[in-house]
């Protein structure tokens, strides 16, 4: 029997859930959305209780919020976004830490117990975040280099004069089209990938294992069967990495395109 | 010719879960040599100058991410 005979209307099985409370519309509830909402409260109340009490000597909660938001401002949003004037990398380091946590706790899920699922597997939530960066972007860029931002950000200098036809919708597909399209997609096709690897060692090794009392049972079956199982393990661990890589990626990416609209030597 | 043979035998949704499989095979050969090269690159960077370990980094995976991003594009085809 191969995987594939295990999932009759395909691989979309792993991904759609059914809907608890108002199925089939678009209030529609269901394991994805309540992973979602779990990952924001869980975000809020982490960086709600860490920053209420204001310890001198931070302990707990108030420790990891702490350490959350430190790092992302010295690794990602001072270095990336720039601390010079119009740089403002300070500023933006809040917005980039909920993003990186929201997209963390979400991800996160494809490794808990008894849950399986990362909730960023579905397109819609990094649709929607990679939508946020993009109108952010945009509106940073329009109100640091004026109404013109959309040319002067097409119309990169140095080009020779008539090679501005190709230039400028080359640069409007690549900066305004693609960098959505690609966000959205890295995100979305990590988490995807991941889990479909941990479903099918998952499913092999299950296979594998209690097929011992089948018919169809061949000897050297129970000598290969731990091996699918190891390597479910390691894809686990390394769906841990991804899960952080991912969240650090969109957010560094975030970062990047903010800091460009941002600077005026462009 | 060939497609039409290829039609006769298999199923016609067969047919296209195979030639996705054969995409995506074929678009994770640039971002693979691509990824390659950037993780030596790097790796030898970071060797000769230590002091830079951190900017090599954040660069490198943001080398990685746009390389990376061709594979899975190719990977989600597949669903659209």
């Amino acid at each position: 029997m191969t995987i594939a005979a295990l999932f009759p209307h395909g691989i979309s099985e792993l991904f759609q859930w059914k809907g608890l409370i108002a199925n089939d519309t678009i209030f529609e509830i269901n394991k994805t959305v309540i992973m979602a909402m779990v990952s924001t409260v869980i975000c809020m109340y982490i960086f709600f209780v860490g920053s209420r009490k204001k310890a001198l000597v931070p302990t707990g909660i108030q420790n990891f919020a702490e350490f959350g938001y430190e790092t992302i401002e010295q690794q990602i949003a001072v270095p990336v976004i720039g601390d010079h004037p119009h740089g403002y990398g300070k500023s933006w380091a809040p917005f980039l830490t909920g993003t990186f946590f929201f997209i963390f706790f979400m991800n996160i899920w494809s490794t808990a117990p008894f849950i399986q699922f990362p909730a960023t597997a579905r397109i819609a939530i990094p649709m929607l975040l990679s939508l946020i960066t993009w109108v952010i972007f945009i509106a940073v860029g329009f109100k640091h280099q004026g109404p013109l931002y959309i040319f002067k950000a097409c119309l990169p200098p140095g080009v020779p004069k008539p090679l501005y036809v190709l230039v400028f919708p080359i640069e409007l597909v690549s900066k305004f089209l693609v960098r959505p399209f690609s966000l959205t997609v890295r995100l979305f096709a990590n988490m995807v990938a991941g889990h479909v690897l941990i479903a099918v060692f998952a499913l092999m090794s299950d296979q594998l294992l209690t097929s011992a009392n089948n018919a169809k049972h061949v000897w050297y079956q129970s000598i290969i069967a731990p091996l699918p199982f190891l390597m479910l393990i390691f894809m686990t661990v390394f769906e841990l990495l991804v899960a952080v890589l991912q969240a650090y990626i969109f957010t560094t990416l975030t970062a990047v395109f903010i800091g460009e609209s941002a600077s005026e030597e462009h | 010719m060939i497609s039409q043979a290829l039609l006769a035998v298999t199923d016609k949704g067969e047919l296209k879960d195979g030639l996705s499989a054969v995409g995506y095979g074929l678009a994770a050969i640039g971002p693979g040599i691509g990824i390659g090269t950037l993780v030596g690159q790097s790796v030898q960077a970071m060797a000769r100058q230590p002091e830079m370990a951190g900017q090599v980094r954040t660069t490198m995976f943001l080398g990685i991410a746009f390389a990376e991003a061709l594979a899975l594009i190719g990977f989600v085809v597949k669903f659209i």
